[in-house]
């Protein structure tokens, strides 16, 4: 197509441009590599100065099926998703149609040249460009061509949106870890590009960007990375795994970054070991297996492995076996929608295993709360001797997240009660499951201790203070009355929640990945005159400020990504007394909560 | 401290320990089962090898035969974990401190029903430990039900007929890769002990496939588990005999020519007197034809089957410290410094 089709009508507020603060939606084909195109986008924009945040919505596939990227920018400063977007990019014969009538009213369509479809619609500005043309064209060698196309629409986009090309060229060196050649190919695509749109395309739509100042003191993470990055500075020893989207990314983060920040020149030998193993049965059996043997151990996985792993959580909160596991969520029930995100494992995991059995969760809030909960986490395994999980999501772990800079651990390793052969000496007696300091956590021993009196026999079977094998009711029943004692020792372990409060009637109790959405609501149900205030859970169990919260507010919604509101549940099991204040509001369709959705579920309860 | 017995007629090893050292509780398994004295034969075996129990760890997953360790080895670290999973535990501890023996010790049913597929992982990851299977063909504490191991054909009594093929541990060891592969049968207490001691120097996963009789359940005649059938058809590959590396070979010990000389790992040596088949088990192939040849000849063939003491484990493969164990390692080790922080942020964009 030799002329580029510009079609021009009813612009919005004609003449008024919208700056910084539009969502825009590349549709493409999974494994065509537009992820890097998208990234591209997303980092220059950062660079840029502008609120930025990037969602992948991908398929359960390969390649081939089709998969959209959205990026919001917003000179407020929110990050959530939203539902509606301004801009879009077609690159996807499949979902033309679709994507195309997706444009918000007044927006702007942008195609590549080589799908022949009907334009019906005359309300928003729609861009046609030789998307293939470029590739063709450069230098790349044939195999990588249909990768680099996709930056056709990068270079379209920055001349037509007014994209620093600076910028651009830096996100590329980033991605291409400053190799040469890979952002020459590329950044050549791009540029070509800029020039063909500069040259032939006339800007009808109100959308571009502008230069500001609001991403400085944030980096781009991923949640995933984040958990990993932090469990290599909380001294993770051990790791086992089994691949499963959306977690493998938090077992690869380790693997591929580990060597970096642990081996050290003439070092004898590794600090820590990793096996991929056979299924999520075998991976948290080895972490276990580790955990006893006196490691930091974790594994990773998502709903179905939880599943999995149930027994042997079971075995280790009852051996009491330090194990850290982190369950990026996907929606369930069974494999679910595996390429959506979810807070659908809350209820199940809390309880996870068969007779009484409650579990520490920890709920990280973005990514560098992941990074933060990566070596926390361990502390608190290995100071309760019992499994502990990161409740993360696939928005947060697989998404890329303006966030705060990664913070050093600001508390020196806490190992626990652990003794070894000198601390043994010290003692006439220990015996292995002993409440010595009435708190209800014992003191253990790691194999290797050379002591005579160290060794202790592990087991699930029902057990005395001396892990020897008993069947005694008297044994069992104090041995599980001390284990509820230490869970609710637990709590003085436990990050506290962050809590925006300024005396206001109603109240929002959130979690993890939601947090963008509630911050965005809020100003939201304040500018129609409903003031709120927020309390971000950070774990279960629940520390004091909890109750606090929920006693001074008349009416308290909690908001979560599931069906059955699951946080509320254990909220009105904690809190009886204040069941009928607690509202649930559960949104359970694979998607990042909107604040638009908060806003009005609230509001229509308020009515 | 457990009190080593002094009594001037108790014999210790150059450990400085008596056989007592070496105990665990008093056994709760059936009288006269199989396994009990393979525990005994454990404890003969660490004992004579001067092992120092607490350099030891041992494992078992669920089941008569995993109740075991509980009753030998009482100074040593024991992990009585999940029916089926002993594998994986084992796999993780070993990291702990990879300079400890270990000794698991499974069944059929633990290790071939339930436990099928950690079984052929930890085999082809060669974690070091020595796993024996006491094999009886049937569930115990469950009541008598089939395992797989047991044969096509076998009646029992509340059961009824198993028209299933069995499987055999000692192939799906092979098929597996296993570095050390050795079957042998409880009511040869001087074979079982020789075996256990030579599989404690292997550095790599052993097998050792056990036919251990059920006398309550699986102990009549016609079963190829019981101790009937097993006496009328063992067939010793070869006299064996363990020689530790503290311990050198006299010349003339062994009559030249009929013997085969296997140096492990650690220096030990298994000295093999060759029998009628004059079995080489460093050979692959011959291992498979052997295993092949015994099923179809109905024996039971006991020994050594197949060894190959080179083979990286996977704490070689992990590249551990040699000198010192990760679960002793600290803070320093393990954090990375301060200034570490800015590289992480800056791995971020």
């Amino acid at each position: 197509m030799a002329t580029p089709q510009v079609q021009e009508k009813q612009q919005p507020e004609t003449g008024k441009a919208v700056v910084n603060d539009f969502s825009m939606t590349v549709a493409t084909k999974n494994g065509s590599g537009s992820q890097t195109s998208n990234l591209t986008l997303l980092r220059a924009l950062f660079k840029m100065g502008i609120p930025v945040s990037g969602k992948n919505l991908f398929p359960s596939n390969i390649q081939g099926l089709p998969t959209w990227y959205t990026i919001r920018l917003s000179k407020k400063g929110y990050l959530a998703r939203r539902a509606e977007h301004e801009i879009v990019v077609a690159m996807n014969e499949d979902t033309f149609v679709e994507d195309l009538a997706s444009v918000a009213p007044g927006g702007a369509f942008y195609y590549g040249d080589h799908l022949k479809f009907e334009i019906n619609r005359t309300d928003i500005s729609v861009y046609s460009f030789p998307a293939k043309k470029f590739a063709k064209d450069s230098s790349a060698p044939a195999t990588l061509r249909d990768y680099v196309a996709n930056m056709a629409y990068v270079g379209v986009l920055a001349h037509m949106l007014e994209i620093d090309m600076a910028k651009i060229r830096e996100a590329l060196e980033y991605h291409f870890d400053g190799k040469e050649k890979p952002i020459a190919i590329n950044m050549g695509v791009i540029e070509a590009a800029y020039e063909w749109a500069k040259a032939n395309l006339s800007k009808s739509d109100p959308y571009r960007v502008e230069p500001m100042d609001e991403t400085k003191g944030f980096i781009m993470a991923d949640g995933n990375t984040a958990g990993a990055l932090g469990s290599i500075f909380g001294g993770l020893q051990f790791m086992a795994w089994y691949p499963i989207t959306p977690a493998s990314s938090v077992a690869e983060g380790v693997s591929h970054n580990i060597s970096k920040f642990r081996d050290k020149e003439g070092q004898d030998g590794k600090t820590y070991g990793i096996v991929q193993a056979e299924d999520e049965l075998a991976a948290i059996g080895m972490a276990v297996g580790a955990g006893w043997s006196g490691l930091r151990a974790m594994t990773s996985t998502s709903g179905p492995g939880i599943s999995l792993m149930t027994e042997f959580v079971g075995l280790a909160a009852y051996a009491e076996i330090p194990v850290v596991i982190w369950d990026v969520q996907r929606v369930g029930p069974s494999t679910g929608l595996p390429t959506r995100t979810s807070q659908g494992d809350i209820i199940s995991t809390y309880f996870l295993g068969h007779g009484d059995t409650k579990h520490i969760m920890l709920l990280p809030g973005s990514a560098s709360e992941c990074f933060e909960f990566g070596w926390k986490s361990f502390d608190i395994a290995e100071r309760m001797q019992t499994p502990v999980f990161v409740m993360s999501d696939l928005d947060l772990g697989m998404n890329t997240w303006m966030t705060k800079p990664f913070e050093y651990p600001n508390t020196p390793m806490d190992r626990g009660k652990i003794l070894w052969e000198e601390d043994l000496e010290k003692l006439s007696d220990w015996q292995r499951y002993k409440d010595v300091d009435g708190d209800g956590i014992p003191y253990r021993t790691a194999p290797g201790n050379k002591h005579p009196r160290s060794a202790w026999f592990a087991r699930g079977t029902g057990h005395n203070d001396n892990a020897k094998y008993s069947e005694r009711s008297e044994d069992w029943e104090k041995n599980m009355m001390r284990l509820k004692h230490k869970f609710e020792t637990a709590v003085n372990y436990m990050p506290k929640p962050e809590v925006i409060s300024s005396g206001n009637k109603v109240g929002i109790i959130s979690y993890g990945s939601t947090d963008a959405a509630i911050l965005e609501a809020r100003d939201y149900l304040a500018e129609g005159g409903l003031q709120t205030d927020y309390l971000r859970l950070r774990a279960v169990p629940f520390t004091s400020e909890v109750k606090d919260f929920i006693e001074k507010h008349d009416r308290v919604y909690v908001v979560e990504m599931n069906r059955d509101g699951q946080m509320n549940m254990i909220l009105r099991l904690e809190y009886p007394e204040h069941t009928t204040k607690l509202i649930s509001l559960a949104k359970h369709d694979g998607m990042p909560l909107t604040a638009n959705w908060v806003k009005e579920a609230v509001e229509l309860q308020e009515k | 401290m457990t009190e080593t017995a002094q009594m001037p007629n108790v014999q210790l090893n150059l450990v400085g320990l008596s056989k007592n050292d070496y105990r665990g509780a008093p056994t709760t398994l059936c009288a006269g089962c199989g396994h009990n004295s393979i525990s005994n034969q454990i404890i003969a075996a660490a004992y004579e090898l001067n092992v120092v129990p607490e350099e030891m760890i041992k494992l078992s997953g669920i089941g008569c035969s995993s109740k075991s360790p509980a009753y030998f080895l009482n100074r040593s670290f024991g992990f009585n974990s999940l029916h089926g999973r002993m594998p994986s535990v084992a796999t993780g501890a070993m990291f702990g401190d990879h300079r400890l023996r270990a000794l698991a010790v499974s069944g059929d049913g633990d290790t071939t029903n339930i436990g099928m597929g950690q079984f052929k992982h930890i085999m082809r990851r060669n974690v070091p430990m020595v796993y024996i299977v006491e094999n009886n063909g049937v569930y115990g504490l469950t009541k008598g039900q089939f395992s797989a191991t047991a044969e096509k054909g076998l009646r029992l009594k509340y059961q009824g007929l198993n028209p299933f093929t069995p499987v055999d541990v000692v192939e799906e060891a092979m098929a597996s890769g296993a570095t050390f592969v050795a079957r042998s049968f409880a009511g040869d207490a001087n074979q079982v002990k020789a075996l256990i001691k030579a599989a404690l120097s292997h550095n790599g996963l052993a097998i050792l496939d056990i036919i251990s009789p059920c006398v309550t359940f699986n102990n009549e005649d016609d079963s190829r588990h019981s101790y009937g059938w097993g006496r009328e058809h063992q067939e010793p590959l070869h006299d064996f005999t363990f020689v530790p590396r503290e311990q050198e070979i006299q010349v003339g010990e062994f009559p030249e020519g009929t013997t085969k000389t296997v140096t492990m790992h650690d220096g030990a040596t298994i000295v093999l007197k060759k029998l009628d088949r004059g079995h080489d088990p460093t050979s692959r192939s011959a291992a498979m034809k052997l295993i092949d040849d015994a099923r179809n000849e109905a024996v039971l063939l006991t020994g050594l089957i197949y060894v190959e003491p080179n083979q990286p484990s996977l704490t070689d493969v992990a590249e551990l410290s040699t000198n010192r164990p990760l679960n002793r390692l600290t803070e320093a080790d393990l954090r990375p410094d301060k200034s570490m922080i800015e590289t992480a942020n800056a791995m971020m964009f």
